[in-house]
């Protein structure tokens, strides 16, 4: 007979562990004992989380791995899981979300991010370029549900371009470091040779374990524009990997590389084997005649003219305002507000809210017309 | 034209003026706010948590020097020397941790860093009074109704008579003794003022709200009392203990008065301090009350004028203000109490350039100038009239 597992209690060096806690918390009460372990290591405060930076790397000319050392509480991942990661810039805190690069077998407690500085970009460029060794950064716990079964095995395949390698790193480590490596095929796109994210590591990877096959597709030459073909074909896919009807498809990289794959792998009737990992929300097509319009700030009294493809949370940033947010494409809801009045757009449906009361999310809506938002 | 009614020879256009000019500074620092600001306050909490630590260390160590041990540097000068160093840290950390910290992030001056660990929505403070409750009245009715007579509930704190057009009862013939009562327990006076017991007794649908408002500030009370006046004194007992038990060591009597009396003494010096500075911020001599009829219409610009009027600076050092949290800069504070304290200095040089070019008054003086004519008011307004002395 099974039995019915009631809901776990919890354990005795729990309860006693908590019972101290709350007798030391009552010595430094409003603030937690954490606070002042803080003073002496960041690292081991408990009341908020925080990763020292331990080492950089330059992956590419744009592109720089972290190496962090977590605090206390951090908590094991599955390869393929990111984190948020908080960054003061020009005093004020922004978040951005990062997948973690290294397996989670890595065994000195640290892993890695790998950050591509992104143009026009607030805090990729920071990252990259201002981030020194011993700065600390408030993190959250990893999240996320894009990694591989825990157990059964498949045969992955998986496709990446630019900064969408740092999953696959991390799963491919993950595989060899549990020796449950299985036969694996890897397309990775990046612009030219010398400009890929792990290129080298992957090559060595390559040499040796020969159950991994590594494909580099080369988006440019040097000295040329484009090169013909480079981007994502059915050919290509079949010449670089004819099995792919019968493996688990792992994809990771920019919206337009996504999209073919939903389409080529949605016709073959494989959609439900073909796993996505965006770094930023896809947004539908807006209508050519679509216009923005004035967008209120009621809190912040602050006014800004708005076209109607800038997230409202944009909007909001480079009029000088901070507010809160998260993953910033529609998944956290750390940016939820109040539409007072007016009217905008939802960028992933391209639907048009107008409800005044309605919560929206600043991070994935842009003003269809005047507007005035809660912040 | 001239529809205003404030003591200013200003006409309406000219005081739209000013606003204007004060708007303008106020933008700029808004804009320039930055990596320097946040390093500032976030230094700043680093530094009085490591006082508070020190100085519970030190107070907890200065035991070991007790003469009962009779060791070789057991001595009592030893003792009280380290006592005094341990209070003497506890009660400044105390003291920045109200007025430079605490007070101007509830002010929501360092919202706009966004920084989950300061924000005013969440941040709770080394006082009895639970922060958010203290935060409506403070924030919302002081300084808006600055200085206005029947709305403002800080004008003498419901409980002295601090302006000659406030009218005199016998009650207030003992006013000299209850402001040096609320100066030895300003802190509970404003966890007090707070609840608005005086509704209470008036009005009957106030029990409904002050229920859980009294629990919550019950709560509060008890886990502030518990840590300054039990935990901290029984700690010392309890690393004593196994050496009374043999037979050594100091009275556990002594241990226990010892810590109690040093947290006890940090709290004293804390509410002397910060009556000292919140009784200068607008009671001093020349200072302006204001009636309802000055504030009816208000503009932004015209409640500027108010706050200049209604609001006075006292001088000092870099130090001074940091531990007066920077109220010493009252009328920057009051004309701009959003912006981050460490800008108030900068300001002050260009709002009095302003003030003078305007002529409006503004009113700054030594701690003692501006203390001295405070406590001269509390005594003439014990007694009737007064207008002459102390009226606007
Ligand atoms: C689950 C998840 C995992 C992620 N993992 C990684 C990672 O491992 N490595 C990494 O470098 N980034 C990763 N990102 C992206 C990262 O969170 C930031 O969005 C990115 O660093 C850009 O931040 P920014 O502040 O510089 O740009 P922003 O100021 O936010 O944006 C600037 C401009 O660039 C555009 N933009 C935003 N993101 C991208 C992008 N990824 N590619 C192209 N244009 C973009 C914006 O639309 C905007 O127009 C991940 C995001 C998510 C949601
Ligand atoms: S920032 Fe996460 S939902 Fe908008």
């Amino acid at each position: 007979m099974m039995q019915t597992h009631p809901t776990p209690k919890p354990g005795f060096a729990r309860k006693a562990l908590d019972a101290v806690t709350r007798l030391t918390d009552s010595f430094s009460y409003p603030l937690r004992l954490s606070h002042y372990v803080e003073l002496v290591n960041p690292l081991w405060a408990t009341h908020a989380m925080q990763a020292r930076v331990e080492q950089v790397w330059d992956e590419t000319k744009n592109a720089r791995t972290l190496t962090l050392k977590p605090g206390l509480n951090w908590r094991g991942f599955r390869a393929g899981q990111h984190i948020r990661l908080g960054i003061p810039v020009d005093g004020k805190h922004f978040t951005r979300t990062y997948t973690i690069s290294s397996p989670p077998e890595r065994e000195d407690g640290r892993f890695t991010i790998t950050v591509k500085a992104i143009e026009g970009g607030t805090i990729s460029h920071h990252l990259v370029r201002n981030v020194r060794v011993g700065d600390y950064l408030p993190i959250g716990l990893p999240h996320g549900d894009f990694h591989l079964p825990d157990a059964q095995p498949v045969s992955p395949l998986f496709i990446t371009a630019g900064s969408g390698a740092t999953p696959a790193m991390s799963m491919l480590r993950s595989m060899i470091a549990q020796e449950r490596l299985v036969d694996t095929v890897h397309i990775h796109y990046a612009p030219h040779e010398f400009d890929v994210i792990f290129g080298k590591d992957f090559q060595q990877l390559a040499r040796e374990h020969p159950r991994y096959a590594y494909h580099p597709v080369y988006t440019q030459q040097i000295g040329e524009p484009a090169v013909a073909g480079g981007h994502f074909s059915a050919e290509q896919l079949n010449r670089l990997c004819p099995d792919w009807q019968s493996r688990e498809v792992y994809a990771c990289g920019p919206q337009s590389l996504l999209a073919a794959l939903e389409l080529h792998f949605g016709n073959a009737g494989r959609a439900r084997h073909l796993h996505t990992e965006r770094f930023r929300a896809a947004f539908a097509e807006i209508p050519a005649q679509a216009t923005g319009g004035r967008v209120s700030f009621a809190r912040a009294g602050v006014q800004v003219d708005a076209d109607a493809t800038t997230s409202l949370l944009r909007v909001a940033e480079q009029a000088g305002m901070n507010p809160p947010h998260g993953c910033r494409m529609g998944i956290c809801h750390a940016c939820d507000t109040r539409l007072v009045s007016g009217c905008v757009r939802d960028l992933r449906t391209g639907k048009v809210h107008n409800e005044a009361g309605s919560v929206i999310q600043p991070c994935v809506c842009a003003s269809a017309g005047d507007c005035e938002l809660d912040l | 034209m001239n529809t205003h009614a404030l003591p200013v020879k200003l006409t309406d256009a000219q005081i739209e003026e000013f606003g204007r000019e004060l708007d303008a500074m106020r933008e700029e620092v808004i804009d320039s706010r930055g990596e320097a600001d946040r390093r500032y306050i976030v230094t700043l909490i680093r530094i009085q948590r490591s006082m508070a630590l020190a100085g519970r260390i030190l107070i907890l160590a200065s035991i070991l020097l007790l003469p009962a041990w009779e060791h070789g540097f057991a001595s009592t000068a030893g003792f009280w020397l380290l006592l005094a160093l341990g209070t003497l840290s506890l009660a400044l950390a105390k003291i920045i941790e109200n007025m430079e910290i605490g007070h101007n992030v509830l002010h929501a001056q360092w919202d706009w860093m966004n920084d989950p660990t300061i924000q005013s929505g969440t941040w709770e403070w080394d006082h009895v009074c639970p922060s958010d409750q203290w935060m409506h009245s403070h924030n919302i009715r002081h300084h808006t109704w600055t200085n206005v007579l029947g709305k403002d509930p800080d004008i003498g704190y419901g409980l002295l008579r601090m302006s000659a057009a406030q009218r005199w009862k016998p009650f207030h013939l003992g006013q000299p003794i209850y402001a040096l009562l609320l100066a030895l327990l300003f802190e509970w006076g404003v966890a007090i003022q707070e609840l608005e017991l005086g509704k209470f007794f008036t009005k009957k649908e106030h029990i409904e709200t002050v229920g859980p408002q009294l629990r919550r500030t019950g709560r509060k009370i008890a886990a502030q009392v518990t840590k300054d006046y039990i935990a901290w004194p029984l700690l010392g007992v309890a690393l004593t203990l196994p050496f009374a038990l043999a037979g050594v060591g100091p009275s556990l009597l002594t241990v226990f008065l010892a810590v109690l009396g040093a947290g006890a003494v940090a709290c004293l010096a804390r509410s002397l301090w910060t009556y000292l500075i919140i009784f200068c911020g607008h009671f001093p001599e020349d200072v302006h009350v204001f009636s309802k009829a000055q504030v009816e219409n208000e503009t932004r610009a015209r409640w500027y004028v108010r706050q200049m009027l209604g609001s006075c600076n006292i001088g000092g050092g870099r130090l001074f203000h940091v531990l007066s949290g920077n109220l010493s800069h009252q009328i920057e504070h009051h004309l701009f109490p959003d912006l981050p304290s460490n800008r108030y200095p900068g300001l002050a040089v260009r709002v009095r350039a302003l003030a003078s070019r305007y002529g409006i008054p503004y009113n700054t003086g030594s701690l003692t100038r501006q203390f001295g004519t405070t406590l001269m008011k509390i005594v003439r307004l014990s007694l009737p009239g007064g207008g002459a002395a102390a009226a606007a």
